[in-house]
């Protein structure tokens, strides 16, 4: 009985003092962002990083699912003579839904996993510990620049993410398969609003590049610092990532539409 | 001064960034700039104004020429008060015109359409302005009313026979 009590303690005691150390890493890396005539630099490489080089991946799966939804909605559209509604079909499911959570998973997956990966590389190889050595705050130098570049990132590639999605709708619906121009764009702009449809995407975005992030940052940073540990942390990164999303989703979707 | 590679490509997808959150609220929501065009607000008592929304268009002749900026209930009346904000420019709307609820296709949005009326100055008529209540309204046709008018209507007849029979099964199986 003991033993079981034991080894419950031992788990949950283990979970909480992550928590608590992934909260640690969370405030000390966001206190750093006033040095900014330093860190900017650093911001700039690490927005090259994960924002710049995700561009091409968000670009075509966002054209492919904006397409698929074209071609997927004509088809049943058209048996309730209703083809008119495609383009609300389209701009709506990816603005609400597709366009913040898929941005996300890619980029969970695209540069959650590599920024585990670095700082669980950099930690393995004690050169964080080198940094404490030398005076320099690994938090600061390492993690924040990091952490406020996904967070900048994330929205802006949602943003991309959510057009060309639309445009791959369009390219389906109204170049190939005919329903007319202005009925496509008017019917969108009847239905989606500014301040309704994309505001909570651009928070959305914003709350999932957060928590992406931090999970991947953390991941990195507490892994155990061998190669089997840091392919461990990366695939954590990687699932803990997907799986917070796709929650953290559906409470989001129901607090603010 | 010169510029890193990685700065200007950082630059260039900020520039994306602000292009894509332009062209969404352009073209995809359809944001109008000028749309603090100045109103006019007048009232309109219904009826039943069905599932009308805040923000409705107002159209004469299927022409926007402005929005519903408020839906209230009159607590004495217990009838809904609809506040219509109608463009500044549109001020040669007689007294007399009708605003009907209407419905755009058979399941669409509603909205509400006003239908000119006469204007007549030795009749007493006058242009519709600030605060003005239209006295003819029409109110917006439930489509779950009319079907239900519908079966009703149509089931009467033949369910006459069916309720004989049946009260006398009823009558039988009490016994």
């Amino acid at each position: 009985m003991t033993e079981l009590l034991g080894v419950l303690g031992r788990y949950a005691l283990k979970k909480i003092s992550s928590l608590g150390r992934s909260t640690i890493i969370f405030l000390h890396s966001i206190i750093a962002i006033p040095n900014l005539k330093k860190s900017f630099p650093l911001l700039v490489n690490q927005i090259y990083f994960v924002g710049v080089q995700s561009i091409i991946i968000i670009l075509v799966s966002g054209l492919f699912i904006g397409m698929v939804l074209g071609l997927q909605g004509f088809n049943i559209l058209k048996d309730f003579m209703a083809t008119g509604s495609l383009g609300t079909l389209v701009a709506l499911s990816i603005i609400r839904e597709l366009g913040p959570v898929v941005t996300a998973l890619l980029y969970a997956g695209r540069a959650g996993s590599a920024l585990t990966a670095e700082i669980g590389q950099l930690k393995a190889s004690e050169q964080l510990s080198a940094m404490e050595m030398m005076a320099v705050d690994p938090l600061r130098r390492i993690i924040a620049p990091r952490f406020w570049a996904g967070l900048i990132s994330m929205p802006i590639l949602s943003l991309l993410f959510c057009l060309i999605g639309i445009y791959g709708g369009k390219l389906v619906g109204v170049d190939w398969l005919g329903i007319d121009d202005g009925i496509f764009w008017s019917g969108m702009q009847a239905s989606v609003d500014v301040m309704e449809d994309l505001g909570p995407m651009v928070i959305k975005a914003a709350v999932f590049g957060f928590v992406c992030t931090w999970i991947a940052l953390f991941n990195g940073y507490d892994c155990r610092p061998t190669s089997e540990g840091i392919s461990r942390a990366t695939t954590a990164t990687v699932v803990q990532s997907s799986l917070a999303v796709l929650g953290l989703d559906f409470i989001l979707t129901a607090l603010m539409f | 001064m010169k510029y890193l590679k990685t700065e200007i490509m950082v630059g260039i997808f900020m520039l994306l960034g602000i292009i894509a959150a332009c062209v969404l609220a352009l073209q995809v929501a359809g944001l109008v700039l000028n749309s603090k065009a100045e109103l006019y607000t007048v009232y309109a008592k219904f009826e039943n104004i069905g599932s009308l929304r805040l923000r409705a268009p107002v159209r004469i002749g299927g022409v926007a020429i402005g929005r519903v900026t408020a839906i209230n209930l009159d607590g004495e009346s217990l009838t809904p008060v609809v506040s219509i904000g109608i463009e500044k420019k549109f001020d040669k709307i007689s007294s007399e015109s009708k605003a009907s609820i209407q419905t755009s296709g058979i399941i669409g949005e509603q909205y509400i359409a006003i239908t000119p009326g006469f204007y007549d100055e030795d009749l007493g008529t006058t242009y519709l302005k600030n605060g003005d209540f239209i006295a003819d309204t029409g109110s917006a046709v439930i489509l779950e009313d009319l079907i239900s008018k519908f079966v009703f209507n149509s089931s009467q007849d033949s369910s006459k026979a069916d309720e004989s029979a049946k009260s006398s099964d009823t009558e039988s199986t009490k016994e």
